[in-house]
């Protein structure tokens, strides 16, 4: 069961207020009508998956229902940072 | 019965509180301060259980939670029946009824045991999986008698009686174990101020010094005990949790704790109390003082009841008063295992031998027991051991100075007991819960805590600190560690003193060695409780098995519920000897939670029965419990499913309230559909970029129907949205989909386009929506409303805000049934109110109640579907028919657009939906079944697509249904077959899914 600070709440809270939304920073592309069957299925389905930092999606749903970014080791759960929506991460992968 | 093995005196029990307990049906006394195991012990119990596999009779061999063999059934009563309780750890109450789980027809005289003593040669490792392979289909047969002879204790046939408790704490410090250095860990933390928490699974706190002769400051360890809890209690933020397990250390200094509040007082708990509470702890800091458990050593015959670990000989003597036999033999590889002898000569009792593995041994305790009188047979080890419900003798021989073989001639010695130690291993279950790897450590022969990215101490014995002076003072620094942390200025502790013993060094061996190779030689155990040997072992690496891990799955060893707590590091000590490799090279398992089995009933807490899951309500459901309706389950919500009239079956209630629609009217309670308030300046753009359809010009005062689908073009919800204002909406969504919804329009929103102005709210529950529908139903709800309801002034999809039964409501004109349509919104409060009074101005028109049922079929009728029982991600707009609904005009790519236009969705012959009139107009095809183009094609058939909806259709006199067929709409008028899993096949028609009034003229007038 994480802790995990909300950036909105500005307090820490249970994991079950919270789920997971998928990888961070996947950007809708701005124009859709423009990309390949290949680039649009990128978009949509391909994610990665790696042993150690790993940047991702959650939101407060019992919560402010806010979206906001976690950096995450995969590896040993540890949450490096949490920022907001349209920030840049601090802690990034070698 | 009287308690033979019984001290006069000392003990931490209570002789003047007699208890009377009852094992297999027999009745025996002990003594409040008694475990189960101790008391079991005093009146001469030898055999508590029948083993895993071989069926040789076992007995208690421990004092604590490490116990294999003493794993009871607890219960008086049916609904009181625990099973795998462990006896070492269960107290002794009055009127306790226990029995051991296996053994037929019981544990003394087990049938099984023949197929043991016959079959042990041939049951080796994979015994099972090797001999019951074929045929395969007998497999389920075979488990079931294996398992029967195995015996794993039962679950109770009726409910629990008792109630469980979940309580979240957090706290500075959380200490896990109450001996020496949680105590002083714990009296640093609490005097610097720290909310503290500390828990020890035994019923007091002092660990170890509970069971010691070592004094501290020159007076009984005890007393520390006493002063050190005293003091702890009289803080206020200190809180003091005996009888509580941690069993589980999770991320993110998560810890699990497992409370028994009152499984020592009573079968069933004293009323309004909760039998068991589950901690859920979040802590700063977490200090691990768990302790060590002692190993065994491994040698021929040596689950023989009568050999038990040393250490715990003295628990039982020291602790309980209680002797566990008449002579004893202890073999030892280190001076700790003869603390035993020393207590044991003490209690009045005769040591027939300290049999050492060491050629010199010397250290204080050595020589306290010679100096006893005590017979020291030095470079040698208890080899073999003879009897089968009770020791009766040892075998003794002396081996070499590596420990690898037996150098000399066997001597036999009488006796009844064999106490046994190997040393030590450090308790690093919790520290592994969190995924931290072990470290072995030479010098203390065990492995300890590993790295770790949790905030955790550790102190003490899980360090491999076995040295009570030791133990305290790291029990302090972690407790002075921890304060520090947390920021906090550390108070003064000055802790006791300890007389300093002198020890010799200890020889490193597990598996003492035999006459006769381990692959011939009676029986060597590591884990007693799934039955494991050494031969076993190096059976397992002979077959190729080079992970401990494998060795450990091929074995069994540590799967028991004890998780292998004595026999796992003989287990690989063994395994790295066959493999000639160190026990480090040959890796380590990982402990797992939970350290201890923990009831089911407090895992669920009050969280089961009613409780299990919210239930949510309409406003109007005591009308609908007193009318009788059958409920569904839609979601969380309980929305009626039909109206059942006195006499009536499903089908004809269904067949009424279809009718009565059609031909008059009829009302639903709607409430339940999702509603989300969404203003703002942009309010309108969003919708149309979320929707498939356009959105830009819709009036004020107008309705509109929309598909909403994911990126991949697939639909996913649909609903009617209102524009209620220039820059107000409410849009509606599926019962079971308002939330996921919801979340999707703020996913977008936030992370997309946050530039849009926009505000999204559940109103879902605010409002009551009584849905009147049917030719009668503007002449009802004219009834009820001065407003002028004519199709002129209030057309199809507008919706009005007006008065209803002199109650403000928004009225819908949109229709889910084809018929002439009102969906009346109140407030939710309001909603009865409005309810009633239709009913009492709807009697003439014989306004009738319909529910869930009723509504998908006259839906199906019209051929609307319904998201999630028609569409199942994989149909995007056109699949459903349903272009119509999708607008390539909007200047802004929607979401779903550009997934819709994918290769694979725009090719021919995609599943589409369809409707289908079965050849037989009174067969109803079951939904899911699989259409077939040829039905005598050879299985495994080509399928061409699926039912999603179908009923039997009381206005149309014939079934209908709605499915996918591959390429279907331009397949009309063709024959699809349904072959069914009973052989029958049921031949439809493709057909248009719009059943009845294809114009939408009986909505529209």
């Amino acid at each position: 069961m994480f802790h995990i600070y909300c950036p909105h709440c500005a307090e820490y809270r249970e994991e079950e207020e919270f789920h997971a939304a998928g990888q961070a920073h996947i950007a809708r592309p701005l124009d859709p009508e423009a990309c390949s069957d290949k680039e649009w299925g990128e978009y949509m389905f391909f994610r990665k998956n790696p042993r150690g930092i790993h940047h991702e999606l959650w939101v407060h749903a019992a919560g402010c229902r806010k979206f906001f970014n976690i950096t995450r080791d995969t590896q040993s759960y540890e949450i490096k940072e949490v920022y907001k929506i349209g920030e840049k991460p601090s802690v990034v992968a070698e | 019965m009287t308690q033979q093995n019984r001290l006069q005196s000392g003990g931490r029990i209570d002789r003047s509180k007699p208890l009377t307990f009852t094992y297999n049906g027999k009745q025996y006394k002990g003594f409040q301060g008694d475990t189960l195991a101790s008391a079991m012990l005093a009146n001469g119990v030898n055999v508590v259980s029948r083993s895993f596999k071989y069926s040789r009779p076992r007995g208690i061999v421990a004092a604590g939670a490490e116990e294999p063999n003493a794993i009871l059934q607890l219960g008086a009563t049916e609904a009181t029946q625990v099973p795998n309780v462990r006896a070492t750890q269960q107290e002794l109450f009055n009127g306790l009824v226990s029995q051991s789980t296996n053994g037929w027809p019981n544990v003394d005289t087990d049938v099984m045991s023949v197929l043991g003593k016959v079959g042990g040669k041939m049951m080796p490792p994979g015994f099972y999986y090797k001999t019951f392979m074929f045929p395969e289909s007998l497999w389920n047969t075979y488990e079931s008698l294996i398992r029967k002879a195995a015996g794993m204790g039962r679950s109770p046939l009726e409910n629990d009686p008792d109630s469980y408790d979940h309580i979240n704490q957090h706290c500075d410090v959380m200490i896990v174990g109450a001996g020496p250095a949680g105590l002083a860990a714990a009296l640093a933390a609490a005097r610097s101020g720290a909310r503290v928490i500390l828990a020890d699974e035994q019923s007091e706190f002092g660990g170890s010094l509970l069971s010691t002769t070592e004094k501290l400051d020159g007076k009984p360890a005890s007393e520390w005990v006493s002063a050190v809890t005293e003091e702890l209690r009289s803080y206020e933020d200190v809180m003091l949790l005996p009888r509580s397990t941690v069993n589980g250390y999770h991320d993110h200094n998560f810890v699990t704790i497992h409370e028994r509040c009152t499984d020592h007082l009573s079968d069933i708990a004293p009323v309004n109390q909760a039998r068991q509470r589950l901690h859920k702890v979040r802590a700063k800091w977490v200090v691990l003082a768990t302790g060590a458990h002692e190993r065994p050593l491994v040698y021929s015959n040596n689950d023989v009841p009568g050999c038990m670990v040393s250490g715990a000989v003295s628990t039982y003597i020291n602790r309980y008063g209680v002797v566990p036999g008449n002579e004893l033999v202890v073999t030892t590889t280190n001076d700790y295992g003869y603390q035993s002898a020393l207590d044991w000569h003490d209690a009045g009792r005769k040591v027939v031998a300290v049999v050492d593995t060491r050629a010199n041994p010397a250290g204080e305790r050595v020589d306290a027991a010679r100096q006893r009188g005590i017979n020291v047979i030095t470079g040698s080890a208890v080899i073999d051991v003879q009897g089968s419900k009770r020791v009766s003798g040892v075998s003794v021989a002396p081996i070499s100075a590596d420990g690898n073989k037996v150098s000399g001639s066997v001597t036999k010695l009488n006796t009844d007991t064999v106490a046994t130690s190997g040393g030590w291993s450090p308790v690093i279950h919790l520290s592994s819960h969190t995924g931290s790897r072990p470290i072995w450590n030479d010098e203390i022969v065990g492995f300890v805590p590993g790295p770790t990215v949790q905030k955790q101490l550790t102190a003490g014995g899980i360090n491999g600190s076995y040295n009570t002076n030791s133990v305290l003072s790291e029990g302090l620094e972690a407790g002075l560690k921890a304060v520090a942390e947390v920021g906090l200025n550390a108070a003064e502790v000055v802790l006791p003193k300890a007389e300093d013993v002198k020890e010799g060094a200890s020889m490193t061996l597990f598996h003492i060695p035999h006459l006769k190779p381990t692959s011939q030689a009676p029986k060597q155990f590591v884990d007693y409780q799934t039955d494991v040997t050494a031969a076993g072992i190096e059976l397992a690496c002979r077959e190729g098995f080079e992970s401990i891990e494998h060795v450990k799955r091929y074995t069994a060893m540590g799967f028991g519920t004890d998780q292998g707590k004595l026999g796992n590091i003989n287990g690989m000590a063994v395994a790295a000897k066959a493999l000639n490799k160190t026990i480090p090279e040959t890796g380590t398992t990982i402990f797992r939670p939970n350290y201890t089995p923990i009831t089911f009933g407090a895992i669920a807490g009050r969280n089961c029965g009613e409780l299990f899951d919210p239930k949510r309500y309409s406003a109007m459901q005591m009308w609908h419990v007193e009318r009788g309706a059958k409920f569904e389950d839609v979601g969380q919500w309980k929305r009626p499913w039909y109206f059942p009239q006195a006499g009536e079956n499903m089908q004809q209630s269904l067949d009424r309230e279809c009718l009565a629609v059609r031909d008059s009217v009829g009302i639903l309670d709607a409430s339940t559909l999702g509603k989300i308030d969404i203003q703002g300046r942009d309010a309108r753009e969003f919708l149309g970029r979320i929707y498939s359809n356009a959105w830009a010009k819709l009036a004020v005062g107008k309705c509109r129907y929309g598909l909403m689908c994911g990126e991949d073009g697939m639909v996913f919800d649909d609903g009617v949205s209102a524009c209620l204002g220039d820059n107000h909406f409410l849009m509606t969504t599926t019962t079971g989909g308002a939330a996921r919804v919801l979340e999707w329009l703020e996913l977008y929103h936030q992370t997309e386009w946050p530039e849009l102005e926009v505000y999204f709210n559940t109103v879902t529950d605010h409002w009551s929506t009584l849905t009147i529908s049917g030719p009668n139903s503007r002449k009802l709800l004219a009834e009820l409303t001065d407003y002028d309801l004519s199709n002129d002034n209030f057309s199809f999809m507008d919706w009005k805000q007006i008065k209803v039964a002199g109650v403000p409501a928004r009225v819908f004109r949109i229709s889910f049934t084809g018929e002439l349509t009102f969906e009346i919104n109140v407030q939710a409060n309001y909603g009865t109110h409005v309810w009633e009074k239709l009913f009492e101005a709807g009697a003439k028109y014989n306004l009738t109640p319909y529910g869930t049922e009723t509504m998908h079929i006259l839906r199906a009728e019209k051929g609307f579907i319904i998201a999630g029982q028609d569409t199942d991600g994989s149909v995007h707009p056109f699949d459903l028919g349903m272009g119509w609904c999708v607008s390539n005009k909007k200047p802004f790519s929607y979401v779903g657009k550009r997934g819709m236009n994918r290769q694979d969705c725009v090719r021919d012959n995609r599943k589409q939906m369809v409707g289908l009139k079965t050849k037989d107009p009174k067969v109803v095809i079951p939904e899911g079944a699989q259409a077939v183009l040829d039905p005598n094609e050879p299985i495994p058939m080509k399928m061409v697509g699926h039912v999603t909806s179908s009923y039997w259709s009381a206005n149309l006199g014939h079934s209908i249904a709605m499915g996918f067929v591959k390429g279907g709409l331009d397949k009309m008028g063709e024959t699809v077959y349904y072959p069914l899993v009973d052989g029958t096949v049921i031949e439809a028609e493709i057909c248009s899914p719009i059943f009845l009034d294809p114009k939408g003229e009986r909505q529209n007038v």
